[in-house]
């Protein structure tokens, strides 16, 4: 019985032992040089895989980064430029500074302003609905409200707020990742420069109908009637296609356009509550910069 | 011989056709009328009048800009109000000419008498540029210009024609009522196909749920021996072009090709009869018989109505809107789209209006599927509806292209028979939109 169990024992060793020199020879024949640095730069990205920077994961970025002669193009917009910076650290390569970024839903078609005039009542996916009719309300640009923006969303940052049948972002958790602006069938969302204390100014309507059209179907559409181009002071605001469309970068939130806008189609948003006396023309930036203080003060 | 069907999958929805044996009438004119550019599949036609301009009924308004594209007639007299885009029947706007109707004066040149014409004599050449200027598509509904289709593609040869008078869909009777009152003209219409083809053999497919329409066509075709009408078992979608083929022939279609690959040619009895008036009496494609139908709509009828009468216009004519209707189709149960608008206009491709009641129109809430592959068992394409639905949901389109999406012809088999409710149509659609992108950007390197 024992001398059975002594058997089994030494022929086991032996298969193993032979096995682990083959796989040794194997091992040394077959061997693919994989850059270290791969490891050390993936090991600082968020890990997150979710995309954003364009390609599969992390891993894949990280394997990029460290092909590339210069990190033109290349951005992890969820870790941003502190990631950015520990991973050109490691590469010892120079970061590019990038604007943080945030999702914007262009749409305020609540049922309030954008009346329903019909419902849907098939596949709950905007893509179905798209590739479908024009939509609930009749506004052929607008918000569908199926969430399909929310169903992507890895960082829990973009919400359906049942009153109004539209997206929130959470601009704390949005990482700028891009995957609601593919997901939306209607190009709604954009990724727009983050400005301090999250303040945004934007045209909240994509409708690139004629004025009379658009505002037939929803209330606070953009009409193209071109009085925030001619109010804007900084040349941030271009008309196209009836339709306004406020530059990130060249915005300074000053805030003329959001009084002017007939259909209240332009948003302020992140601002202190508007003051009795509307501030001069030429003042202007310094004013909300004695805003932004006023409420870092209170802060 | 025994009746006919396809082999492979359908169903059998009930029938509910209300308005069968309705003459076909005139529902008149509306006071405005819409004109879409884009009622063929293809390039849209190109507008030739402006704002202001006075048009006559018959006239050309578009012309076609491309190859796969057709003429668009005015199908009223009257003043072009505006060449604008206004709302097709998806909601999207689409270019169209709006033209406010005066009293008929049809252009010169077109026999507006009732007289059957027997005779022609005209070549082929002949025959399909009169198709091709009388705007004629294919009115079964893919709309599908007929000129076209008379064009048999190099190294093919076209053996046998078929004519669809088959009208599968539940409700509509559009076809129907046009085989029992126009059956001497129908097959002149065949003659004259025959010849743009270059066939020697037509064969005409009925179900024989309409065994009316049989009797006449038969009678009809009675002198002519190449002319044959073949009932068919009633099953759904026997009117698809695939479908009928291989139940009148026994001649699959191949994957991912047409009817010409197995020598065959398909016509819908309406697209034979509107090439019968375009021939015959030089007239253009400008109205078709439309049958509005529903279970409460006071008068379903047939209606031969003018292209560009707004849907609102004709539900009035039927009754009036019936206060328990929760949804308005354009087409029929099974393949029609849900209207989210009455004004916009009826276009060469509309079979009918289904007015659908509260209590029916609504969906079934949707679950999970339960393999249960009834799904499978339906399709009359042979494909996996429950996996495509999944693929088109994930975004998996390279794999949907790989599992032949292109091949579904959106009959809605599958969806009719899922017990969990899936709306396995809704996804497939979407992804043969999205494969059809890819499909075309890799042409188009």
């Amino acid at each position: 019985m024992s001398q059975i169990i002594l058997y089994t024992i030494i022929t086991l060793v032996a298969i193993g032992a032979i096995s682990a020199i083959i796989l040794y020879f194997v091992a040394q024949k077959f061997k693919v040089f994989e850059d270290p640095l791969i490891d050390q730069v993936e090991e600082a990205l968020p890990a997150a895989n979710c995309g954003g920077c364009g390609f599969a994961g992390c891993r894949n970025f990280a394997e990029a980064l460290v092909k590339s002669e210069t990190f033109e193009g290349l951005n992890c917009p969820v870790g941003g430029n502190e990631v950015m910076a520990k991973v050109a650290s490691i590469l010892g390569r120079e970061a590019i500074v990038q604007d943080p970024l945030v999702a914007v839903i262009r749409c305020n078609g609540t049922p309030e302003f954008r009346p329903r005039t019909n419902s849907y009542e098939g596949a709950p996916s905007c893509a179905v609905a798209h590739s479908l009719y024009s939509g609930e309300g009749g506004c052929p640009h607008g918000c569908l409200g199926c969430g399909d923006c929310v169903d992507v969303c890895d960082f829990d940052a973009i919400h359906m707020n049942p009153e109004t049948g539209l997206p929130e972002v959470i601009d704390d958790k949005c990482t700028a990742c891009g995957a609601c602006v593919k997901a939306c069938p209607r190009d709604i969302i954009e990724l727009r420069k983050k400005n301090k204390k999250d303040r945004k100014i934007f045209v909240s309507c994509i409708n690139e109908e004629k004025g009379a059209i658009a505002r037939k179907n929803c209330k606070v559409a953009c009409i193209g009637c071109g009085a925030c181009v001619k109010v804007c002071p900084f040349d941030a605001i271009t008309m196209e296609n009836n339709l306004a469309y406020i530059d990130p970068v060249k915005c300074r939130l000053c805030r003329k356009c959001v009084v002017v806008c007939p259909t209240h189609a332009i948003h302020e948003i992140g601002f202190p509550p508007p003051k009795v006396k509307e501030p001069e023309a030429n003042t202007d930036t310094e004013t909300t910069k004695a805003a932004d203080n006023e409420t870092k003060l209170k802060d | 011989m025994g009746l006919l069907t396809f082999s492979r999958g359908g169903i059998h929805p009930p029938e509910n056709k209300i308005s069968a044996g309705k003459l076909i009438e005139s529902p008149g004119q509306p006071e405005i009328v819409i004109i879409p550019v884009s009622q063929h599949l293809g390039a849209p036609s190109k507008v030739l009048v402006n704002r202001g301009d006075t048009v006559k009924t018959g006239q050309v308004i578009a012309e076609p800009n491309g190859f796969v594209s057709t003429n668009i007639h005015s199908s009223v007299t009257g003043k072009v109000l505006k060449v604008d885009l206004f709302p097709d029947s998806s909601g999207y706007r689409r270019q169209a000419v709006q033209i406010q109707v005066a009293e008929d004066e049809w252009v010169d040149g077109i026999d507006l008498s009732e007289d059957l014409v027997k005779d022609f004599n005209l070549s082929t050449e002949e025959i399909r540029n009169k198709v091709l200027q009388a705007g004629i598509v294919g009115l079964g509904g893919a709309t599908f210009p007929s000129h076209v289709k008379l064009m048999t593609p190099k190294g093919k040869t076209a053996e046998y024609l078929i004519i669809n008078g088959v009208e599968c869909e539940p409700y509509l009777t559009a076809d129907h009522s046009l085989m029992l009152e126009k059956s001497a003209e129908i097959v002149v219409g065949i003659r004259i196909m025959m010849k743009g083809l270059g066939v020697e053999k037509a064969i005409i497919g009925i179900e024989n749920n309409k065994p009316d329409a049989i009797e006449v066509i038969t009678k009809a075709s009675a002198e002519y021996n190449n002319i044959k009408v073949q009932p068919l078992k009633v099953q759904y979608p026997q009117g698809g072009e695939k479908q009928l083929v291989q139940a009148l022939l026994k001649r699959e279609v191949p994957s991912g090709g047409l009817p010409i690959d197995v020598g065959v040619v398909a016509f819908n009895v309406g697209t034979i009869y509107a090439a019968y008036l375009a021939v015959q009496k030089n007239r253009p494609l400008i109205e078709r018989v439309v049958t509005i139908t529903g279970k409460s709509v006071k008068n379903p009828s047939n209606f031969l109505t003018r292209v560009g009468t707004p849907v609102s216009f004709l539900v009035e004519k039927a009754g009036g809107l019936p206060e328990d209707t929760a949804k308005v189709i354009n087409g029929g149960p099974m393949m029609g789209k849900a209207l989210s608008n009455l004004d916009v206009p009826i276009v060469k491709g509309s079979s009918g209006i289904l007015l659908i009641k509260e209590d029916e129109a609504h969906r079934k809430e949707m679950q999970s599927c339960i393999r249960c592959s009834k799904c499978v068992t339906v399709c009359p394409m042979g494909l996996e509806p429950y996996l495509l639905m999944t693929q088109a949901e994930k975004g998996m389109f390279e794999d949907l292209e790989d599992n032949k999406v292109m091949d579904c012809i959106e009959c809605g088999s599958c969806a009719y028979t899922c017990p969990s409710s899936r709306p396995l149509l809704d996804y497939i659609r979407l992804g043969k939109a999205e494969v059809g992108k890819i499909i075309r950007s890799r042409k188009a390197v």
